[in-house]
């Protein structure tokens, strides 16, 4: 059901440009002039891809005083919480079996 | 909302022992239960050890003598909770940056005498950003960004 979601996410980074601006904001959310004085096109340019980024679901805004600072979402959130539910998820499930253990010294 | 969801991992289980014990073999013998490949240290891990104070740590010592510290105990009231830090960077390297760890608390209620409710909250993962040095990784694989995609959408879907 989402596979024009994806087509479009897929679609937004076959830019060369929209794949630096990734890059960029990979290290950490920056304002738009900070990110356009880091590559070799214009600031409205920068704008127009950050659009079409977000469009896509790839990057989100938020204000910050007048400026709007951009991020990438919390698409390796998700993957470093994934890793963390199956880290717990097998440490209970070991943590069980020790526990329900006949104890060597009873 | 969303966010809220993502930024924490939430797990329970009930065990077949007292609460005491349950608490003590939690913190006393962690080394004997959490997933081994996860093992930040070059050589195998000879123990674990959880020192049991606030202040105190949990600390890896491999078979070659070198030791890796992941974990600050922020609380410990036995038999009831213990919280420590995750000094752990996505991935999977020791975070020496605090304001970028996130934190583990672990409850344990008493359903019975002889049973215990144990529930672990893995919270403020989202501390761990901006390492999203995963995500620069993945966008020049091409496994990258549809596994990336599928587990963000199921997240979506999660938050709704």
């Amino acid at each position: 059901m989402d596979a024009n979601r994806d087509a479009d996410r897929w679609g937004a980074l076959a830019d060369g440009t929209r794949l630096a601006i990734v890059a960029r904001l990979a290290d950490g959310p920056l304002a738009v002039g900070k990110l356009a004085a880091g590559l070799p096109v214009s600031r409205s340019a920068v704008s127009q891809h950050l659009k079409i980024l977000k469009d896509a679901g790839l990057v989100e805004d938020v204000a910050a005083g007048t400026r709007r600072i951009y991020r990438l979402n919390p698409v390796a959130l998700a993957a470093l919480r994934d890793q963390l539910d199956t880290y717990w998820q097998r440490a209970l499930a070991g943590y069980a079996d020790v526990v329900e253990a006949p104890t060597e010294e009873d | 909302m969303t966010q809220t969801g993502a930024a924490a991992v939430r797990q329970q289980i009930v065990v077949e022992a007292p609460i005491e014990r349950a608490f003590t073999v939690f913190t006393d013998r962690f080394g004997d239960f959490k997933p081994p490949e996860h093992n930040l240290l070059g050589a195998p891990v000879a123990e674990t050890v959880f020192e049991p104070r606030v202040g105190g740590g949990i600390v890896d010592r491999a078979t070659d003598g070198s030791e890796c510290r992941w974990a600050r105990i922020l609380a410990f009231e036995p038999p009831a909770r213990v919280v420590f830090s995750w000094d752990i960077s996505p991935r999977w390297t020791i975070e020496t940056d605090q304001a970028r760890t996130s934190e583990v608390e672990v409850r344990f209620y008493a359903e019975t005498p002889a049973r215990t409710r144990v529930e672990l909250e893995h919270r403020h993962i989202d501390r761990h950003g901006p390492g999203w040095e995963a995500v620069t990784e993945a966008i020049d694989g091409p496994e990258g960004w549809p596994l990336y995609l599928d587990r963000y959408a199921a997240l979506l879907k999660e938050g709704r």
